[in-house]
C-alpha cells in the first residue's frame, strides 16, 4: 500500500513499511548512507543516515533517527535538511575519516567511490584530527581481489554480503575498536566463486579488481558498453569497460529480472580471452604443405571464402551456442537451412531439445533468475548450479531464505531489517531438497541431500512427481527413497511458490524429464494455486538461439551426399569439443573447411581457410537465455585490423558469391530477415532499440562526461584526432556528446549528479531495487502453453546398480576450467585447481587407492591418466569427471570405465 | 565658438602630440631584443610542463589520471602501472603540446606536485608532432618548485622501502590477535 510522508515539507508517496532511507532515495533524495545495501537491508550500523523525525505536526522539537531503521508510516514527517542532523552526519563521516588514508591518488576506487560520495555529500571538507592513524596489514586474497585494508570504514558490507548473503565462509571481521579487520583467518584465496562482488559491494577502496589493476583506468575515462555476459546459459547482463581499444573490465549491470546487482567470478574476471594475444587477428589461408597459415588481406580473404562457397549444394554451415543469434542466422542465409546444423555435441541437441520441448509445451512457468530468490521450496536435480550457472546457486540460497522472511513478516517485521530477520530464523533454511551424483556448494543450507546416478535421481523425480499426482507413473522398488519422495512432495505442495530446478550439466535426458514431470504434476496437485516453476540452465550463453533457429543435429551430416568436394563452414566453434576426433576428421575429410573464430583451437589448426572474427565485445548481437530471455549485447571495442564481426564476414561472402538476389547488408537487415523466418524470434528487437534509433536526433554515448585524452591518445601516431569510429549497429556513439537519460532504453553506465559511485544505480530505478526506469530487461521469447494436458515420460529408467570393477563416468561441471572462454583468462587459469577424478572415498579404497594418486581410467574409447580425489560425499559405484579436462578429449558420459592405479 | 578658436586648438593638439612622441625618443627601451636578449621570467610562469621527481629521487606522478580529467583540451593522456613493490607511476605519458593552453590546471589537480609547469616558455615548432612530448622528454631530474613533497611519506600504501606504519602520522600495523583492550 502506498502512504504520504513529508520530507522536509514536501509529500511524497512510498511504499508503507518501507524503511525511510530506502523511500528517500526511491524518490531521488540524496541521503548519505554506508552500511544500507539494497541486497543486503539494514542494520543500523553506520549511523551515517541520520535525518530528523517529528512526532505529529505541532512537534517542532523532532528527534534524530537513522532512516534505515525506521519505517514509512501515513504522516510520518521527517527532514533531511535540518541543521541537527546535517551536524550529525557530518560528524560521522568525520569520525569514519579519522583512520582513512591518504591514498585516493594510488586507489583504484577513487572517482566511483562512495566513500567520496559521501564525504562531499554531508560537506566534510578538511580534516581536524591531527593525532594517528591505524594502519593495518594486507592479504593476498587470490588472483581477483585486492586487498587493502587501510581504507576500511567498517561498515561490515562485505562480511553481510560474503557470509551472509552468498554463504561464503572464509572472510570475516576480527578485532575490535581500531584493530577491526576484514578479511581472511590467513593469507590465501577467497574461496566464494561471487568474490568479485565485493569489488562493488565494498564502498570503498579495501576490495577491488586485481584484474582491472593491470591495465588502470578511471570510471571517468572508460567507455562503457551495455553487454550480456557469455560464460554460462544465464545471460547475466554486464557493463563492459574499454580504454584504449582494449577491453579493461567487467562490472555488473543491472537487469530486475536477470542478475540483479550481482554477477560470478567468471563473468567479471573471464574476460581476458578478449585482450589476449592468442586471438587470431589475420585472415590465413593454409599453403599447400597443410600446416602453415598465410596471412592474406582481408578483401583477398572474402575473394578465397566468396569462391570456396560457390556452390550452394555442396556447402554445410555448422553454428555454434557461443555465437550471436545474428551470426547464426547469416550462416543459416548463406548455406540454406537444409544444410545449417547446430554446432553442439549430439548429447548436448538432445538436451537443449528436451529442455525447450518442456519449456513450450508444458504448463509450467519458468521464473526468471531474480524471481528465483521469492521461491519458498526447491527441488535440485541433477547438477550443482554453482559451477555450470553460479548466479543461480546464489539465487536458491536466498530462496532458502524465503519461509524465514514470511515467518518474520507474521511476527511484524518487514524483511529489509536483515538482522532481526536473520536472528528470528538462526540457522533453519526453507525447504532446498538437493539430488545429485557429487556433493554441491548448496549442501550446507539444503534440508536433505541425496547422492545417486543420474538416473536414480531422475526416479526419485518421478516417485515425487506420483506423489503430487497419481497419474504420473509409479516408480517401483525405490527402497528408502519412496519416504523422502513422499517428504518433498509434501514440502513442495505446502510451499506459497514451489520451484524444481535440474539442467543439461547433468547429462541426462531422463533427469530433465523428471524435473518437468514433477513440476507438471505440482501443476496438477496446486489446480488453482500460480503455477509450480521449472527452471532449467543450458549448456552455452546461446544455446537457446541456436535451438530456435532449428539447427539440425551434427550427426545427421552423415547423410550428406559422399564424396570429396564441398566447404564446411564453422562458427566460432571447436568441433573437437563436440564431437570424438575420429568423427570430426571422417565429417572434414575431402572438405574444405572455414572456419570463422576469434581464438585457436585444433579445429582452426585444420581449417583451409581462417577469418578472424570478433569476440562478444566487438560486435553487437543477440543471445537468448536459458529462460528463453533474448537480449542484447554491443560492440565496446572496435575490432582493429583484419578483425570483422562473423556476420559481416558471411554477409560480405553472401554478396559476392550470389550478387543477383537480395541480401541483408547489415545487422539490422539481418534481424528483419530472421524476425520473418521465425516469428518466435520477431519481438526481440521490435523495441525502438533499433541501430537508427536516436534521441533527439542523438545517440547515447558510451564516454563519460568527464572522458579524458581525447587529443593525446593518439597524438603518437598522428597529431590530427581521429573521427571518432562509427557503429553502425547500434544507438551507441564512440563520443562524450548525445543523449544521456536515465529513461533511455540504453545506460551504458551508472553516474548521477553527487553519485559517482556504482550505487548512483537507485536513480535509474523506480524504486530502489525494482526495474529501472529506462533500460532493456530483454524480450522472453518462450511462453508455456498453459492449457497443455499433464503429460509424463513413459520410460522409467532403471536403478543404477554399481558394477563391478567399472564405474560410471559422469560430468562434472566445474566453474573456473569448466568453460571454454573464461579458461583462457590469465586470472581464471590461476584459480582453475587441477583436474581430479572424484570418487567415493570408499570406492578409492577398494581399488587400494589414496588422495592424490594418478590412476588410469580405461574405457571402450580409449584411456587416459588423471590424479584422483576421494570424497564421502559422492554417489557410489560412480566416478566424476570434470569436463575440458586437459589431454582428455571428447567423451561422451556417462560412460562405463575402469579405474587402474599407475603410480602413487 | 569661433571657426579661429577651433584651428588654434587643433594646431597645438598636434604641436602637443609631436612633442609627446619626440620626448618618446629618449624614454628607456621596454623591448627586449628576443632572442639575443631574454627577460627573466617569474617562477610561476605558465610555460612548458615537466614531470619532477620526489626528493628521495623516485617518480613523483602516480598515475592517478587527475591532470588528464583537469585538462579542459583533454591534451593530457597516460597509462597507470605498478611495480611489483606497489608502487604506482605512469607506464606511459603524453602531453600533446600543440592543443596545451597552458592554463595550469593539471598543476592545480595534481596530489602529488609531479606534474608543473615551468618558466619555459619555448616551444616553437615547425612540425607538429615534435611538440607531443612523451614521459622521457617530460621527466626532469629534480623536484621542481616544491622541494620537501614526498606523496608516498604521507599516503597509506606500502611499496618498496615504505612498510605499513611508516608514513607520517601513523601507528604501527595493528595486531589484530591481540586481547588488549
Amino acid at each position: 500500500m502506498r502512504v504520504k510522508i513529508t520530507v522536509d515539507g514536501k509529500s511524497y508517496e512510498v511504499e508503507q513499511g518501507d524503511n525511510l532511507l530506502r523511500a528517500c532515495l526511491s524518490n531521488g533524495l540524496d541521503l548519505p548512507y554506508f552500511c544500507w545495501h539494497p541486497i543486503l537491508g539494514s542494520v543500523g550500523s553506520c549511523r551515517q543516515c541520520a535525518v530528523k523525525s517529528y512526532q505529529d505536526d505541532d512537534d517542532t522539537e523532532g528527534k534524530i533517527v537513522m532512516a534505515c531503521m525506521e519505517s514509512s508510516n501515513e504522516g510520518c514527517r521527517i527532514s533531511i535538511d535540518d541543521p541537527e542532523a546535517k551536524r550529525f552526519r557530518a560528524q560521522i563521516i568525520e569520525w569514519l575519516m579519522i583512520n582513512h588514508p591518504h591514498d585516493c591518488a594510488v586507489c583504484d576506487e577513487g572517482g566511483e567511490c562512495h566513500l567520496q560520495d559521501m564525504t562531499v555529500m554531508t560537506g566534510h571538507d578538511s580534516r581536524r584530527y591531527r593525532f594517528t592513524k591505524s594502519t593495518h596489514r594486507n592479504q593476498d586474497l587470490g588472483p581477483f581481489i585486492n586487498h587493502e585494508m587501510n581504507r576500511c570504514i567498517t561498515c561490515y558490507r562485505c562480511v553481510r554480503y560474503y557470509r551472509d548473503y552468498a554463504g561464503g565462509k572464509d572472510l570475516d571481521a576480527f578485532g575490535v575498536h581500531d584493530r577491526m579487520y576484514f578479511g581472511r583467518q590467513e593469507d590465501g584465496t577467497l574461496e566464494s566463486p561471487f568474490s568479485g562482488n565485493l569489488v562493488e559491494v565494498c564502498p570503498t577502496g579495501v576490495f577491488t579488481d586485481k584484474t582491472f589493476k593491470q591495465h588502470y583506468t578511471r570510471k571517468w575515462d572508460l567507455q562503457s558498453t551495455p553487454s550480456v555476459c557469455v560464460h554460462c546459459s544465464l545471460g547475466c547482463n554486464t557493463i563492459l569497460g574499454e580504454r584504449y581499444g582494449g577491453l579493461r573490465r567487467v562490472l555488473n549491470r543491472y537487469n530486475a529480472d536477470v542478475n540483479g546487482y550481482l554477477i560470478c567470478d567468471r563473468g567479471r574476471f573471464g574476460y581476458g580471452f578478449v585482450n589476449s594475444d592468442q586471438r587470431i587477428s589475420e585472415a590465413g589461408v593454409r599453403i599447400a604443405d597443410g600446416c602453415t597459415l598465410e596471412s592474406i588481406d582481408s578483401d583477398v580473404a572474402v575473394r578465397r571464402f566468396t569462391s570456396l562457397i560457390k556452390n550452394k549444394e555442396s556447402l554445410i554451415g555448422i553454428g555454434s551456442p557461443r555465437a550471436s543469434l545474428e551470426a547464426n542466422f547469416a550462416l543459416r542465409q548463406l548455406v540454406g537451412k537444409e544444410n545449417f546444423y547446430s554446432g553442439a555435441s549430439a548429447q548436448e541437441f538432445e538436451l537443449v531439445a528436451t529442455v525447450v520441448d518442456a519449456m513450450r509445451n508444458g504448463s509450467t512457468q519458468t521464473p526468471s533468475l531474480r524471481q528465483i530468490e521469492s521461491a519458498d521450496a526447491v527441488l535440485l536435480l541433477g547438477e550443482d548450479p554453482t559451477a555450470s550457472a553460479p548466479l543461480l546457486s546464489l539465487a536458491l540460497r536466498q530462496s532458502t531464505r524465503q519461509q524465514s522472511i514470511l515467518e518474520a513478516a507474521k511476527a511484524g517485521i518487514p524483511m529489509w531489517q536483515d538482522a532481526a530477520v536473520r536472528g528470528l530464523a538462526q540457522d533453519s533454511h526453507g525447504p532446498l531438497f538437493i539430488a545429485t551424483p557429487a556433493a554441491t556448494a548448496l549442501d550446507d543450507i539444503a534440508s536433505e541431500t541425496v547422492r545417486a546416478a543420474p538416473d536414480d535421481v531422475a526416479r526419485l523425480g518421478l516417485a515425487v512427481a506420483h506423489e503430487l499426482d497419481p497419474k504420473a507413473p509409479r516408480v517401483v522398488k525405490l527402497g528408502a527413497r519412496l519416504k523422502l519422495a513422499k517428504r518433498i512432495a509434501a514440502a513442495l505442495l505446502a510451499a506459497e511458490q514451489p520451484l524444481v530446478v535440474a539442467g543439461t550439466a547433468s547429462g541426462s535426458k531422463a533427469v530433465i524429464q523428471a524435473a518437468a514431470a514433477v513440476a507438471t504434476a505440482l501443476g496438477v496437485a496446486r489446480a488453482k494455486a500460480a503455477a509450480p516453476w521449472l527452471f532449467l540452465t543450458l549448456p552455452e550463453c546461446n544455446s537457446m538461439g541456436l535451438a530456435l533457429l532449428n539447427a539440425k543435429p551434427l550427426a545427421e551430416i552423415k547423410q550428406q551426399p559422399k564424396g570429396r568436394g564441398g566447404s564446411v563452414i564453422v562458427l566460432e566453434n571447436n568441433l573437437y569439443r563436440r564431437a570424438k576426433a575420429e568423427q570430426v576428421d571422417a565429417l572434414l575429410d575431402g572438405k574444405t573447411l572455414v572456419v570463422l573464430d576469434h581464438v585457436q583451437h585444433p579445429t582452426v589448426d585444420r581449417a583451409r581457410l581462417v577469418l578472424p572474427a570478433a569476440t562478444f565485445a566487438e560486435t553487437s548481437g543477440t543471445l537468448v537465455n536459458n529462460e528463453g530471455r533474448a537480449q542484447e549485447f554491443h560492440t565496446a571495442v572496435m575490432p582493429t585490423g583484419a578483425i570483422r564481426p562473423s556476420h559481416g564476414w558471411l554477409l560480405s561472402g553472401l554478396t559476392a558469391c550470389r550478387p543477383d538476389e537480395k541480401h541483408a547488408l547489415s545487422l539490422e537487415d539481418l534481424r528483419a530477415a530472421c524476425a520473418a523466418e521465425f516469428p518466435e524470434l520477431a519481438s526481440t528487437w521490435l523495441s525502438d532499440e533499433s541501430p537508427t534509433l536516436r534521441y533527439a536526433k542523438e545517440k547515447v554515448p558510451r564516454a563519460s562526461f568527464r572522458a579524458s585524452g581525447r587529443t593525446a591518445m593518439h597524438a603518437n601516431v598522428s597529431v590530427h584526432e581521429p573521427t571518432p569510429p562509427e557503429d553502425p549497429d547500434s544507438a551507441l556513439a564512440f563520443s562524450m556528446e548525445g543523449f544521456r537519460d536515465p529513461d533511455a532504453q540504453l545506460i551504458p553506465s551508472y553516474w548521477a549528479p553527487g553519485w559517482n559511485s556504482v550505487q548512483a544505480l537507485s536513480k535509474f530505478q523506480f524504486e530502489v531495487g525494482g526495474p529501472m526506469r529506462g533500460g532493456k530487461p530483454g524480450v522472453r521469447l518462450i511462453q508455456p502453453c498453459k492449457d497443455a494436458p499433464p503429460s509424463y515420460p513413459d520410460e522409467i529408467p532403471a536403478a543404477f546398480a554399481a558394477r563391478e570393477g567399472e564405474w560410471l563416468l559422469l560430468p562434472l561441471s566445474r566453474v573456473f576450467g569448466g568453460e571454454e572462454l573464461s579458461s583462457m583468462d590469465p586470472a581464471i587459469q590461476v584459480r582453475t585447481s587441477q583436474a581430479q577424478l572424484l570418487l567415493h572415498e570408499d570406492d578409492g579404497l577398494s581399488l587400494g587407492l589414496s588422495e592424490g594418486d594418478i590412476v588410469e581410467i580405461q574405457s571402450e574409447v580409449g584411456s587416459f591418466s588423471l590424479p584422483v580425489a576421494m570424497r564421502k560425499n559422492v554417489c557410489r559405484g560412480v566416478a566424476m569427471l570434470p569436463l575440458d579436462t586437459p589431454g582428455v578429449g571428447f567423451l561422451q558420459l556417462p560412460l562405463y570405465a575402469s579405474i587402474r592405479r599407475v603410480s602413487g | 565658438m569661433g571657426d579661429e578658436d577651433s584651428k588654434a586648438t587643433a594646431m597645438i593638439s598636434i604641436l602637443h602630440s609631436l612633442w609627446r612622441v619626440l620626448r618618446h625618443t629618449f624614454d628607456r627601451r621596454v623591448t627586449v631584443q628576443y632572442p639575443e636578449e631574454r627577460r627573466v621570467m617569474a617562477p610561476r610562469t605558465r610555460g612548458r610542463i615537466v614531470l619532477t621527481l620526489d626528493p628521495d629521487g623516485g617518480e613523483r606522478c602516480v598515475g592517478c589520471y587527475l591532470c588528464a580529467a583537469a585538462c579542459p583540451v583533454d591534451c593530457i593522456a597516460l597509462q597507470a602501472t605498478e611495480d611489483e613493490t606497489g608502487r604506482r607511476s605512469a607506464e606511459w605519458f603524453r602531453i600533446n603540446f600543440s592543443r596545451c593552453i597552458f592554463c595550469g590546471y593539471c598543476e592545480e589537480a595534481c596530489p602529488t606536485y609531479a606534474i608543473q609547469l615551468t618558466p619555459d616558455i619555448e616551444l616553437g615548432e615547425y612540425h607538429r608532432p615534435n611538440l607531443v612530448y612523451e614521459k622521457e622528454h617530460l621527466l626532469i631530474s629534480g623536484p621542481g618548485k616544491y622541494p620537501g613533497y614526498n606523496y608516498y611519506h604521507v599516503a597509506g600504501l606500502s611499496i618498496g622501502g615504505k612498510d605499513k606504519g611508516e608514513a607520517a602520522a601513523e601507528r604501527p600495523p595493528v595486531d589484530v590477535r591481540t586481547l588488549l583492550p
